[in-house]
Order: C-alpha cells, then structure tokens, then sequence
C-alpha cells in the first residue's frame, strides 16, 4: 500500500503527540503532588512527606526532561507538517502559542530554582512556596496549548472574506466554545493521571514486600488526591458532553452510534456495529444520552443523518469512548475504596486484590489519556480546522514524510527505553527507608 | 518604529539571547566531554555541571520562544522554511532531543555513563552547525519556487563555501563564547586550577573566531552582494564588535577582569549579529519574505506585542531571581551550598 503525504504525516503527528502527551500530563501532574506532599511535611513536620516530595521531583527531572525535547519537536513539526494551516491558523490562534512559551519560560526558570534549593532556605515555607510558580506555569502552558486544540474545534475570532481573513479577534479566537471543557477535562485528568502514577508506584513496591511507613503514607496521599481529581474528571467528562452535544454534535453523534435524531436518545455501551450501521450486543440505558447531553431525560440529541456522508468523523471512536469512561469510573471506584477501607476499623487496604487494582491504575490512566486524545481529534475528522480547513488541505508538499516519520520513531523507542531503565536505575537500589536514614536521621545529630 | 520591525527586533533579542546561554551550554558538553578523555575531569566538570544544572531548560525555551514567535509574527515563514526545510529541520530537532533528554540522563540517573557524555558533547557541536544553516538559507539561493512547491537546494548547500564558512564560524564561536564564561565563573569559584585549563581554551579559541567571521564576510561577498553592500553601510557596528573582541582578549591574557572580559564578548557578538540581522533587513528570507509583506495582521501584531510586554514583566524578575542564586550567589558557585 502506498502511504500518500497526508497519512505520513497524520501518523507522525500523531505519534509525537502520542509521545509528548504522556510526558506533558506528567509535567502537568506531578508538580501539584509534589507541592502537596511537601506542604503536609512541612505543616505537620513529617519527614516522610518530605522525602516523598523530594523522590517525587527527583524522577520528575527525567521526565521533565523528555516532555521538554518532545514538545520541542511539536512544536516544530508543526509547521513542519502543516505549513498552509501554520499559514492561516498562525494569523488568529498564535496569541495563546506565544503565551504558552511565556508558561514554559516562568514553569523552566522556577523549576530550576526548585530542584536545586532543597537546603538553602532557613525556613522550609520558602523552599515550598517556589513550587506555586511551577504549578502555575505548567497548568497554564497546558491551559493555553488546550485552547489551541479547541480554537481547531470551534474556531471562530475571524472573517473569511475570498480566501483573505479579516476581522480577526485573537481573544474570541483563544476562548472559544470549545475552550471551558476542554481546558477543565485536561487538567482535571493531568492531575489525576499523576495521582495515579505515583500511587502505582507505591503500590508496586508494598506488593514487592516493602510495607513500611513510607509506602502506606504515599498510598493514602495518592489515593486521596485520586479520588478528588477523579471526581472532578467524570464531572469535567459530562461538561465536555454537554459542549459537544451543542457545538459538535456529529462528534457525540459518532461516539455513540447515534444515527437519527431524537429525544429521549439512549447511551450504548460497548456493541458492534456492521456496514449498514447495525448495532448489536450493546447495552442500552434508556434516555442516558439525553440525559447526558442536555440533563433532561427527552432532551433531543442531534444524529448523524443530520450530515452529509463525506464530514462524518469514522465510528469506531466509540470503543474508545467507552474504555476511556470506563477507566474513569475505575479510578473513582479503586480510590474510594481504598479510603473507605482505610476508614474502617478492622478492615485492611493493604490487600493484595485493592493492591493489584491500584497497580493497575497508572497505566490504565495513561491509556485513557491516549485514548482520549485519539478520540478528540479523530472525532474531528476530515477536519484540520473543523468547518474551513480539511486535513488533506493543510499537509506540507515536501516528500520524504516517510523518512522523517522513521527516524523519530527511532528517537521516542529510545528515549521511551532510556527513561525507563534510568528510572529504575535511580530508585531501585535506594529504597525510601534507607534514603530516610541518612538524609534526615543520621544528619540530625 | 513600525510594528513588524519592533517584532523582528524582538525575536532578534531572543535569537541572541540564545546564541549567549545556548552557546555555553553547547561549548560546555564538549568541554566536559574533552575533559574526561583527556583525564582533566576532576578539574573542570564539576564547575560546569554547577552551572548547567539549574539552567539547561531555560536555555532551550529561549529557542522555543523565537520559532514560536517568529511563525506568530510571521506566518509565511512557517510556509516556506516548513517545507524545504524537512529533513534538516528533522534533524536539528533529534539531535537537540538526544542532547537534552541524555543531560537529564547522564546529570540524574547515570552519572559515569560514557557514551551518555559523549552523545552530550557531540550533538554540542552538531547543533549549533545544522541550525546556523538556517541562516544560511535566509540569504537566499538555497530555496527554489517550483509549481506552487517550494524546493530545497540541499546540493548547491553543501557546496557553497559560504554555507561552510558559516559552519566553521558557528562552532568556533560556540567553543569561544562557552570558554570565556567558563573561566569567568571558575574564576567566582575560586577553582585555580579548573581556571587554568579554562583560560587556555578560551585563548585558543579567540583567534579563529576572528578568522572565521572574515572568512565569513568574504564569501558573503560572492555569494549576496547586496547583502555584503548593506553589511558596509553598518561598518561600524562591526568595528564595535572587533574592539570589544580585542578588550576581551587583552583581558584574558593579562589574566584578570574575567567577567568584564565575557561582557565584552557578550557585546562582541551582540554588535556583530545585531549588524548581521540589520543589514539583513528587509528580508527574512532573500527574496520571499520581507518584514512587510510576512507580517501578520495588525491585530495579532498588537496582541502578540502587549503578550510579549506583560510575559516580560513577569519574566524579568524571575531571570534575575535565577541568576542571583545560582550565578552571583558565591557560596553556591563555590559548591558550598
Ligand atoms: C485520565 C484520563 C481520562 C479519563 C479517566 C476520562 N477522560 Fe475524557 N478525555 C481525556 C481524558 C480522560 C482527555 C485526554 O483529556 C481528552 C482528550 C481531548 C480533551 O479535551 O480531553 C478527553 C476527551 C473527552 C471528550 C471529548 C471532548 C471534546 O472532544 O471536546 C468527552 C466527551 C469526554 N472526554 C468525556 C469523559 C467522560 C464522561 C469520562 C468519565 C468519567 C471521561 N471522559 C474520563
Ligand atoms: C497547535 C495545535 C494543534 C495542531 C496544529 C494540531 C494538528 C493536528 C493534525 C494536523 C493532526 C493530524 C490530522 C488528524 O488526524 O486529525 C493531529 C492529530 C492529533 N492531534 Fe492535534 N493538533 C493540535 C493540538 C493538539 C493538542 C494540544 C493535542 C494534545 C496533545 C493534540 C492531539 C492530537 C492527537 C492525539 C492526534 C492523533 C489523532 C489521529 O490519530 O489522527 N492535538 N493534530
Ligand atoms: C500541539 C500540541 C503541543 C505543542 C505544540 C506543545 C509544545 C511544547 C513545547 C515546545 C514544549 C517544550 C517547552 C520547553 O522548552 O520548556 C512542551 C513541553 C511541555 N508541554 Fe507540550 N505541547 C503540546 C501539547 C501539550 C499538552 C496537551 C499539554 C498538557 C496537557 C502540554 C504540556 C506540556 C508541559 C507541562 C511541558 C513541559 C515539560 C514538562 O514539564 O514535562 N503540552 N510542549
């Protein structure tokens, strides 16, 4: 099969944002974790916490590190790729871009600052106060780049006037229809992912054998933090429902199978579906996606028919949906359970079965992240800039797509295996305990 | 000023501002790396790793900010570089990849790690040589308009004595540049003998910098004459640059005022690429794009600019809080915090 410029080009695009999104929504994630964990320790004088913020942030410089290289590729490849859209995109959406940059500059400066003043300050609330900063910065770079994505959705800020844009307005453009969901979605779920990386990783090692205070404390905060920012997820998931019932209909539409439209519209559940759009083997539940859509049980929800064959996005983007929202409401079970459990007299949270679950949820959250954004934008197919500009119209002409799409796929294999083995590297032989001792104990005297 | 050339300027600071920070960094990995082959590791790698650390991701932003920048400023640019410029530009971005993440590697995981260092050292002079080609191609013949494609010339690059003076200029000064700030800041640390071996590169290296910018300005003759014409016009910023140069180089070898001696190469390149880009204008790319006919519309124009101004109030500070602690801070440059 020959693969023309436009698929070469989709699929490297996508696979750096593949690759960059894991790293990104670590960048986003791990700082707000690592600021918790430090305030509990300051606040309640606790040196496990402090430890665990500082171990958090030392394998957070690894990590940085490839979100900073892979969003320079980004960065880069888009224009790379996508000249003619740069061309006419960069004229009304390059305000919230640049404003990123300025997120990146203040998160880089302060996150020097962090990992490098560990013991200079007299009081620790100073050394603390340096992570706002980080947060701060990282969110808004992730504020601002998510209302790029959603200008791509909704654009609206300008004129098409024979080919020309006029009227243009860089802030309409910025918050546009699309930017409230979508902006509150990615960072409930960046902060959620982190809580549930870093609660895999505790749960790991109790399950390895090390069961000490360090660990029970890390699971607690993880799980608790989980919970929070799991709630907000699912709350922010029904948010963006709502927005693309009412801006993208054909969207929702084919996240759900949803061909006529109706009121009283029922939510599939997983099912297959046949070339003549016969759904079989779902789960109906009566008037849900009414419910979703429009919080009424008869609320009419847009479908398919509504749209000409050739702008519908494909259908398999409901798999995705599905185990997307199923992984939500895992981690919103798995985290709650762990704290009830933890409430309760004579009960253990600490049982191999919650354990495994718990392991499980940092690459399930990971994946849902994947899955997410594959939905997202496949969902806006054939568009680049949904209703002006299709995909194919905004490719670049250069040839050898083919040749650049190999090499950085030899580049992330690389730097995907080299973070890994420097990870394990850097904390298997220095357990918490052993870090505790040296550092604060043995000092001490 | 108009709009578009207060833009321009603008990125220019930032390309600039780059050149400096990133030229230490780039010259500093070969150091490190020449410095543990040659077995004087444990007198100069650790007063370099002092000041990258903190540092290294600041350093690349400033790159991030200028194509950002420039492709918000001017849109056009992203058309016609985007597409010639594919593969190098492909290349460009791996090797800074590999340099960036393999920092972080050989800086926090594994300390000793050979070839990690290695990779950090080579990519430092690669760098700086595949992206001075950009500036290569903005002087025009390099791009060729085709059919409604634009073609990138990559043989008449490769062998056009211009595009190499380029090359040979861009890692001279690099080595120079990184040099100069080395000594400077082994000198705040007290680090005699870390001094010793720093000031002997940053002599080394001053003479071929001088050499390479004449070759340079030679070739440029040939090769864009009116460019070259321009380039006369500002003789003075250039002869600015060469006193700062030969202050610099004076200071270095009497072997005190080593941090006048790196403002004076700060100003050395700052007279010199300010000269270059000047007389470059008014063109971004020789002859498709000039400032006027890129710039994007006036709104985005007067939006990016009060972005720019609000980011640098924030900014500003932040940098001088950065620089305060871990460069003018002497107890931390001594290693004693
Ligand atoms: C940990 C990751 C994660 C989890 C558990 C969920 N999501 Fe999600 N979802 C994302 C991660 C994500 C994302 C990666 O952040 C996306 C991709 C694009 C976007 O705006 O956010 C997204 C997009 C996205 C969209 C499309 C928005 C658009 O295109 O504008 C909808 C409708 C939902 N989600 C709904 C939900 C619901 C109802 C969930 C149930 C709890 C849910 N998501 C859980
Ligand atoms: C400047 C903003 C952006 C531009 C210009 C852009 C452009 C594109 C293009 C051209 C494609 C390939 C065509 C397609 O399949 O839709 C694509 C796909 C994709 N983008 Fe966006 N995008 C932007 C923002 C984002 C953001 C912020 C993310 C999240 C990290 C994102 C995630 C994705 C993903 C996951 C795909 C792959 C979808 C697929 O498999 O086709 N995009 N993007
Ligand atoms: C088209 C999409 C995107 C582009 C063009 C892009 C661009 C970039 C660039 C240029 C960098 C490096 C900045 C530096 O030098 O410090 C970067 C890093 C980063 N990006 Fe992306 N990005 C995209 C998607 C995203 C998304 C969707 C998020 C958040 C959900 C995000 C969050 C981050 C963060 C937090 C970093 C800093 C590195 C870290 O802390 O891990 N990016 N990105």
């Amino acid at each position: 099969m020959e693969l023309s410029s436009v698929d070469l080009s989709r699929m490297l695009t996508s696979m750096t944002l593949g690759f960059h999104i894991i790293f990104a929504t670590i960048g986003v994630g791990v700082p707000v974790m690592i600021s918790i964990a430090e305030w509990i320790g300051i606040r309640n004088n606790d040196e496990y916490y402090l430890l665990m913020a500082r171990r958090w942030a030392r394998g957070f410089t690894i990590t940085v590190a490839v979100g900073v290289v892979t969003g320079t590729c980004i960065g880069l490849q888009l224009s790379l790729l996508w000249p003619s859209f740069m061309k006419v995109a960069g004229q009304v959406i390059s305000l919230p871009l640049f404003m990123e940059t300025f997120a990146f500059f203040f998160e880089a400066i302060f996150l020097g600052i962090y990992l490098y003043t560990w013991d200079r300050f007299k009081k620790p609330i100073y050394h603390w106060l340096l992570s706002i900063p980080v947060i701060i910065g990282s969110s808004a770079s992730a504020f601002f780049i998510t209302t790029v994505n959603a200008f791509m959705n909704t654009p609206q800020g300008f004129k098409l006037d024979g080919g020309a844009l006029v009227e243009i307005e860089p802030l309409t453009a910025m918050f546009n229809p699309a930017t409230p969901s979508k902006t509150f979605h990615v960072l409930t779920t960046s902060y959620l992912t982190a809580a549930l990386i870093l609660g895999s990783i505790a749960a790991f090692t109790v399950l390895k054998g090390r069961n000490g205070v360090y660990e029970r404390k890390a699971l607690k905060l993880t799980m608790a933090a989980g919970l929070v920012f799991a709630l907000g997820t699912a709350v922010a998931g029904d948010v963006s429902a709502k927005f693309l019932s009412k801006h993208q209909p054909e969207k929702l539409a084919a996240l759900e199978w949803h061909f006529e439209t109706k009121p009283g519209a029922d939510l599939l559940l997983f099912g297959t579906i046949d070339e003549n759009n016969e759904v079989t083997k779902a789960i109906k539940i009566p008037g849900m996606l009414s419910f979703l859509a429009g919080s009424s049980l008869d609320h009419e929800v847009v479908g398919l028919d509504e749209f000409p064959e050739e702008v519908r996005p494909p259908l398999w983007i409901h798999y995705l949906f599905d185990m997307m929202v199923g992984i939500g409401f895992f981690s919103i079970i798995v985290s709650a359970g762990f704290i009830i459990l933890d409430k309760m007299k004579n009960r253990n949270p600490y049982n191999k079965g919650l354990l495994w679950l718990i392991l499980a949820g940092g690459p399930l959250s990971i994946l849902a992240i994947e899955l997410g954004w594959i939905l997202a934008e496949v969902g806006r197919q054939p568009w680049i800039l949904r209703g002006y500009i299709k995909v194919a119209e905004g490719v670049t002409s250069a040839d050898n797509v083919g040749l650049t799409f190999l090499m950085f796929l030899g580049l992330y294999i690389l730097l995907g295996v080299l973070t890994i083995i420097v990870l394990v590297k850097m904390f298997r032989n220095k357990p918490a305990e052993a870090e505790l001792e040296d550092r604060f104990r043995g000092s001490s005297k | 000023m108009s709009l578009e050339v207060l833009g321009i300027t603008v990125l220019w600071f930032f390309l600039y501002g780059y050149l400096i920070v990133a030229s230490i960094d780039f010259g500093a990995g070969f150091f490190a790396y020449y410095g543990r082959v040659t077995k004087k590791e444990h007198l100069i790698n650790h007063v370099i790793s002092r000041y990258l650390s903190p540092v290294w991701e600041v350093t690349n932003v400033f790159f991030v900010f200028f194509f950002v920048g420039l492709v918000g400023f001017f849109p056009d640019t992203a058309y016609y570089y985007g597409t010639a410029l594919l593969i190098p530009g492909s290349i460009s971005l791996i090797l800074l990849a590999i340099r960036g993440s393999f920092y972080a590697f050989s800086n926090y995981g594994s300390k000793d790690n050979d070839l990690y260092l290695f990779l950090y050292g080579a990519t430092g002079l690669l760098i700086p040589a595949s992206l001075s080609t950009a500036l290569t191609i903005s002087e025009g013949g390099f791009l060729k308009e085709e059919g409604g494609r634009v073609v990138f010339l990559a043989g008449k690059l490769f062998t056009s004595p211009y595009s190499w003076s380029v090359v040979v200029l861009a890692i001279v000064s690099v080595l120079f540049i990184s040099a100069v700030f080395l000594t400077y800041y082994a000198w705040r640390a007290r680090d005699l003998d870390a001094l010793g071996v720093l000031r002997k590169f940053a002599l080394f290296w001053s003479g071929p910098t001088i050499l390479a910018s004449l070759l340079v300005f030679a070739s440029l003759k040939s090769h864009n004459p009116h460019h070259f014409e321009n380039a006369l016009d500002l003789w003075w910023m250039f002869g600015l640059s060469f006193i700062c140069f030969a202050a610099a180089a004076l200071f270095i070898i009497q072997g005190r005022n080593y941090g006048t001696a790196f403002i004076m190469v700060m100003f050395q390149f700052f007279f010199a690429f300010f000269g270059y880009g000047a007389s470059h204008l008014p063109y971004i790319l020789d002859p498709y794009i000039s400032v006027s006919t890129s710039y994007t519309n006036d709104t985005m124009g007067r939006a990016l600019v009060t972005a720019f101004i609000a980011g640098l109030v924030l900014l500003v500070p932040s940098l001088i809080l950065l620089m305060r602690l871990f460069l003018f801070d002497a107890d931390y440059v001594k290693g004693k915090k």
